[in-house]
């Protein structure tokens, strides 16, 4: 019915009114995902877009394809109810930073470490946005909110770290504004095949407005932000004249105008079985570093439903495909007869 | 103390007095790594093969192994078996296997004056006395004087038989069990056959444990065939059970084969979804068993992610369970209102335990009632089912499913730890009798809203991601009549509480009325029951009715709805008493709904009922006594 090559943008939009507020970087997110998905060569009908809790859970109201809005934290959960029980669909999930990290970090870890062949996009905008305003486990810590007048002094997690920490196989950053660098990290997301775990920065401009402007605003970004790339060296700033290398266990900023050269740098392999080093970048942080998108992990892993389908497969060929009345039967049985004996 | 020489397999050719009985009840005592549940089971088995009636009722710690010889350690499993047709596992012990001091202690009380009491007098000793709270030896005190004792020192005996077998002292040790259960044999004339074909396969592996635990069983056999003291053997004749196949079954397992045929039967493949409980995690090994069948079994992170995950799979079109007990049903409670909102159909199955919280996990109650009915927020009908027997859950199983897909429902399905541990013998149903019930997931775009209704049962239809054109979108928040749009109307609201209520009401114009037993047209008394006590309260009426009392029983399996002619069944009744496993729940929503007063009859220890507490009731009721 529907042939992925006519697919376009408008194909995934819906009817519904757009309800987030003004300005939120929702929108931009929304775009960049309606944009991508005719570009996949998968069938509208077999898109499944499911979320928690949150601004960022009205996701898929606003996406022309299968979806669920479901209860607070719990989307990876369903999420991969639903993936074990039709593979072949392609189930993204949409998440904010409380949904995934607070309420349902379990389900989170859980699903990573299982390497469930769903996408998860957890938009981190570092507030609790649809209670109005209280601070979220990504919040920084000192961060004054209505729950925290005096300042918040949780520890934040770090999203990536919580990621690679629960051995996501596909771990990415990317923001909400840079458009073409979302694309591209949506694209390699969906071109994995076990868990992609892609947190995008977004902003929130009703309760932590500028966020990550000292990350994003065109003035700094290029200094205060490095961006990973396959096989090339961690080099950054404006003027791309500072790196980042490894100095024994330690990642280290340097200036090349200290004599040393984008040959010293760190060359990023986003394929290194340890997680180490992915781990360590993902630590990287403002003002000491500058702060890592694109994809720090991708690891090729065989999927749960995959290992679960096998074992499935592998069964039924061994012992035949089950049959009711043998199952019944099985073990010790004994017949009553018509005339009262016993067999 | 001079020991008797045991050969296995001599068969000395005694002159033994031989007894017909026509129903005994036996329990093996111990501490929980004495292997008593095992010997329950294979006492259970071989009465099974031999053709008896039987009920069982094994009784163990939530602890794994707790210190030994202390009385919280003691296992228990007792077994009935009988020439007719019984329905408990008996009120009362006529014999008492008793392996320590400390199951002598816990288990004493209540076995019957003149009972058998056969003891293991090598752990009678001092250090034993006092972890099980005794002063001094009960085997000298006389405090055992009104019961027939035999005093048999099992492991020396089980040691002695494994001479020069090469075994170490402790597996020689593990062994004793298989004794113990010889001496049953005997002295209930059953044969050794069946438990030997067991333990050949058991320990296929290692033969020398097989052959170990054979030599003992037959040492324990030929001790009390050669022993003086034994001077009288038991039979129990087979039972005129109509003509069938069977097989003993516990309730989890019936469940489990439950599920499996109605995923046969709809077309669909089973999901299920679990987290690790008692008493429900057999449930997750059966299935996980049946990876054949299709089965899917998804062992989740914690209870919420395995109803979340059940719930995905029916989003995507598979029969949908998860199973649980009572406190994995409490943090369920926000997913069940999901399905409930997105009308999808799926099974909770709640095997109950005693409560609140971790309570008594794994003793039996029936005190989710109003959990499962109510313990969720808003307004939130759904169907409610109880098995009533380890048989029944079979067909409960395929009902609950039935149910689910025909009407977009969550359903949830209750057992206990009485039915889903106990087993009974099963009479076979022939699989072309279960009736096909497929399922049509919706596919033509024409006209398509998913908030649109069958006329009939008021279902939405069900159409599954991958299906071009359907593409919709489901969640929690309110729904708008029809489109499914999210919609904060007033009344829309109000329409779609009714209206999910009407759905869940519809479901009685499918259950069967409810059926009197005794005097259908009415009378004095009515006992009417639910769940897991249908045993007990048909052996007291059966029991009160031989003796001519005015009495009928009647049982619920459908609490939600309940059967159409409920009400009117009430009334031709002059006083109902409802027996339950808790502080009067159903009695609570018989008063609220029909407004006729009943007595409530309540047991709360964790325990099921005796037959003999009910009985009694109904006979105070019928003031037969005072």
């Amino acid at each position: 019915m529907t042939t992925t090559a006519t697919l376009s943008k408008k194909d995934f939009q819906t009817d519904q009114e757009v309800r987030w507020c003004p300005g939120c970087g929702d929108y931009a997110i929304l775009s960049a995902v309606q944009s991508v998905f005719p570009e996949l060569g998968v069938a509208r009908e077999k898109f499944v877009v499911v979320s928690g809790i949150g601004c960022s859970s009205r996701f898929p109201y606003y996406m022309n394809t299968y979806g669920f809005h479901t209860i607070h934290g719990r989307a990876p959960a369903i999420a991969t109810g639903l993936k074990l029980a039709r593979p072949e669909l392609e189930v993204w999930i949409a998440t904010g930073d409380g949904d995934a990290l607070s309420i349902g970090g379990n389900h989170l870890i859980h699903t990573l470490r299982r390497n469930v062949g769903v996408k998860i996009l957890m938009f981190n905008n570092r507030i609790y946005g649809l209670t109005k305003g209280q601070y979220s486990p990504t919040s920084e810590l000192g961060k004054r909110t209505k729950s925290s007048p005096y300042g918040s002094v949780d520890y934040p997690f770090n999203a990536l770290s919580v990621a690679i920490g629960a051995g996501a196989t596909f771990v990415a950053r990317s923001v909400d504004v840079f458009q073409q660098h979302l694309k591209q990290t949506l694209k390699a997301a969906a071109a994995h095949r076990g868990t992609a775990f892609v947190e995008i920065y977004q902003n929130c401009n009703i309760f932590n407005d500028k966020a990550f402007a000292h990350l994003t605003e065109k003035e700094v970004r290029d200094d205060a932000l490095v961006e990973l790339e396959n096989g090339k060296p961690l080099v950054f700033g404006k003027a791309r004249d500072r790196g980042v290398r490894l100095n024994g266990t330690e990642l280290e900023v340097i200036s090349f105008a200290d004599g040393f050269g984008p040959q010293d740098c760190l060359v990023w392999d986003e394929t290194r079985p340890n997680p180490a080093i992915a781990f360590m970048a993902a630590q990287m942080d403002s003002p000491r570093f500058p702060v890592p998108i694109g994809v720090l992990r991708k690891v090729d892993l065989p999927t749960f439903e995959s290992g679960m389908s096998a074992q499935i497969q592998r069964e039924t060929e061994k012992r035949g495909a089950g049959s009711l009345d043998k199952l019944l039967v099985a073990g010790e049985t004994w017949t009553v007869h018509e005339d009262g004996s016993i067999s | 103390m001079s020991l008797p020489t045991v050969e296995p397999d001599s068969r000395t050719a005694r002159e033994v007095a031989r007894e017909k009985v026509d129903d005994v009840v036996i329990r093996f005592a111990g501490d929980s790594g004495d292997g008593m549940q095992v010997t329950g089971g294979q006492f259970t088995n071989t009465s099974a093969l031999v053709g008896n009636d039987l009920a069982t009722f094994p009784d163990f710690p939530a602890e794994i192994r707790a210190p030994a010889g202390t009385l919280p350690g003691v296992s228990a499993f007792q077994v009935r078996i009988a020439d007719y047709d019984i329905h408990t596992p008996g009120d009362a012990p006529d014999v008492l296997v008793a392996m320590n001091p400390a199951a002598l202690k816990v288990n004493l009380r209540d076995l019957k004056t003149n009972g058998i009491l056969i003891v293991n007098t090598d752990e009678f000793e001092e250090r034993n006395f006092k972890k099980a709270g005794y002063a001094a030896d009960p085997l000298e005190d006389g405090s055992l004087d009104s019961y027939r004792v035999f005093r048999v020192p099992l492991a020396t005996l089980t040691r002695r038989a494994l001479e020069g077998s090469g075994l170490d002292a402790k597996s020689q040790e593990r062994c004793k069990n298989f004794f113990a259960l010889g001496m049953a044999y005997w002295l209930f004339s059953r044969p050794l056959e069946a438990t030997v074909r067991w333990l050949e396969k058991k320990f296929a592996a290692r033969g020398d444990l097989a052959a170990a635990n054979v030599k003992v069983l037959k040492a324990g056999w030929n001790y009390c065939d050669i022993t003086e003291a034994f001077q009288v053997r038991y039979e129990v004749e087979p039972a005129r059970l109509p003509p069938g196949t069977y097989r003993n079954v516990t309730g989890n397992t019936a469940l489990a084969l439950g599920l499996v045929a109605a995923s046969r039967k709809s077309g669909l493949s089973l999901f299920q979804g679990a987290y690790p409980i008692t008493p429900a995690s057999d449930l997750l090994h059966e299935l996980a068993q049946f990876k054949h069948f299709g089965v899917t079994t998804f062992q989740a992170e914690d209870e919420i992610a395995a109803v979340c995950a059940a719930i995905g799979a029916s989003f995507g079109g598979a029969l949908a369970v998860t199973s649980t007990s009572g406190p994995g049903l409490a943090l369920k409670s926000e997913a069940m209102n999901l399905a409930v909102m997105v009308e999808l159909p799926l099974v909770v199955v709640n095997i109950q335990r005693g409560g609140p919280s971790t309570g008594l996990p794994t003793k039996t109650e029936q005190a989710d009632l109003l959990q499962s009915l109510f313990g969720r927020n808003g307004e939130s009908p759904l169907p409610v089912l109880a098995a009533s027997s380890p048989a029944d859950c079979f067909l409960r199983a395929i009902e609950a499913c039935r149910i689910a897909l025909r009407h977009m429902t969550p359903v949830v399905l209750l057992s206990d730890g009485y039915l889903a541990n106990g087993s009974e013998p099963w009479r076979l149903p022939r699989v072309e009798d279960l009736p096909d019930f497929p399922v049509e997931f919706r596919t033509s775009p024409e006209g398509f809203a998913p908030y649109l209704r069958d006329a009939q049962t008021l279902a939405r239809p069900w159409a599954v991601p991958g299906t071009p054109g359907l593409e919709h979108r489901i969640g929690g928040l309110e729904k708008q009549d029809g489109s499914g749009n999210v919609s904060y109307d007033a009344l829309n609201h109000e329409r779609m509480v009714r209206l999910r209520a009407e759905k869940v009401e519809r479901v009685q114009r499918e259950i069967p009325d409810l059926e009197v037993h005794g005097d259908p047209l009415g009378g004095p008394l009515l006992v009417l029951g639910w769940g897991s006590t249908e045993g007990s309260i048909t052996g007291a009426v059966n029991l009160a009715r031989r003796a001519g009392a005015p009495v009928s029983r009647a049982h619920l399996h459908h609490l939600n709805p309940f059967p159409r002619n409920l009400s009117e069944v009430l009334a031709r009744f002059e006083r109902v008493l409802v027996p339950e496993l808790n502080s009067g729940q159903l009695a609570l929503l018989l008063q609220g709904r029909f407004l006729k007063p009943v007595l409530g009859f309540q047991k709360v220890q964790g325990k099921p009922f005796f037959r003999h507490d009910i009985h009694q009731r109904i006979l105070e009721v019928l003031e037969l006594v005072r």
